[in-house]
């Protein structure tokens, strides 16, 4: 079907005010469109982890997210440092965050796991010096 | 229990006015890692935490958290404020500490 909502988001790098904003910007709208309450909140916690990540490791990105019958889609790209090491990252626990970045409650090295775990297709790609895209999606249909 | 009822009944301060007073608490949760309290806190949970950043405001409302409680006084940053009353998410401080706050919760919710 065609008929799908698509939504754009920029995500600042420098303000962690307005971290959060678009993942409860979809939740949002997720509520609206009358979707399964628990579905809503698995898209929640992996949106929300991957835009984190997006301005505590990478100055901020963009985020796409597409919504049809089907399923929800999230594409969060940023143009930060990238990952050496993909498969080290995924391991609960591993965190490069600053001191300062977990003082304020995140750099628990659960966020990739935890967009895995939440996610019924998760992506991830990175480049070293050139940035990093993480792709989400959850089915909305049993 | 209603957000306002519960505040009274354990001498808290609400920093957030009359904002989401009538939100119900189901029950209490306490943590200060963020990712962990994204995958473990329920929805009308009160949560209890020393961040005071801005930064637990969307967790909260990510979560639809019932309120955010302050133990042994910590105090609030001014965004943090702003943005939940904004959003309706109620915050609360106290003096207590954690252990004091959820044994005394259960005490009101059984
Ligand atoms: N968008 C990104 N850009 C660069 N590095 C990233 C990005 N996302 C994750 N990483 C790296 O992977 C590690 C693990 O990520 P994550 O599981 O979310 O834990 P945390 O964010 O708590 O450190 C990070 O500490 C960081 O080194
Ligand atoms: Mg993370």
């Amino acid at each position: 079907m065609d008929n799908s909502l698509k939504l754009h988001y920029e995500i600042p790098g420098d303000d962690f005010a307005l971290a959060g904003e678009a993942s409860s910007n979809v939740k949002k709208i997720l509520t609206q469109l009358g979707v399964n309450p628990a579905i809503i909140k698995r898209v929640s916690i992996a949106m929300y982890e991957a835009e984190i990540n997006a301005v505590i490791h990478a100055n901020g990105g963009t985020a796409e997210v597409e919504i049809d019958s089907n399923k929800v889609t999230i594409i969060i790209k940023d143009e930060g440092p990238g990952i050496p090491d993909i498969e080290l990252a995924m391991q609960e626990g591993y965190s490069t965050a600053s001191e300062a970045v977990r003082e304020l409650g995140f750099g628990a090295g659960m966020g990739l796991p935890n967009i895995k775990k939440y996610s019924d297709n998760f992506e991830i790609e990175s480049i070293v010096g050139k940035g990093t895209t993480v792709k989400i999606e959850v089915w909305l249909k049993p | 229990m209603k957000v306002k009822e519960f505040a009274e009944k354990l001498d808290m301060v609400i920093l957030t006015g009359e904002k989401g007073l009538d939100k119900e608490i189901k029950k209490i949760y306490a943590c200060d890692l963020l990712s962990w309290v994204m995958s473990h806190a329920c929805k009308n949970d009160a949560w209890v935490t020393v961040l005071n950043h801005v930064n637990i405001v969307a967790v909260a409302v990510l979560l639809e958290i019932s309120c955010i409680i302050l133990p042994e006084g910590v105090d609030i940053e001014e965004t943090t404020l702003k943005k939940a009353i904004e959003n309706n998410i109620p915050i609360l401080k106290t003096n207590m500490d954690t252990y004091e706050i959820c044994w005394r919760t259960h005490e009101i919710l059984r």
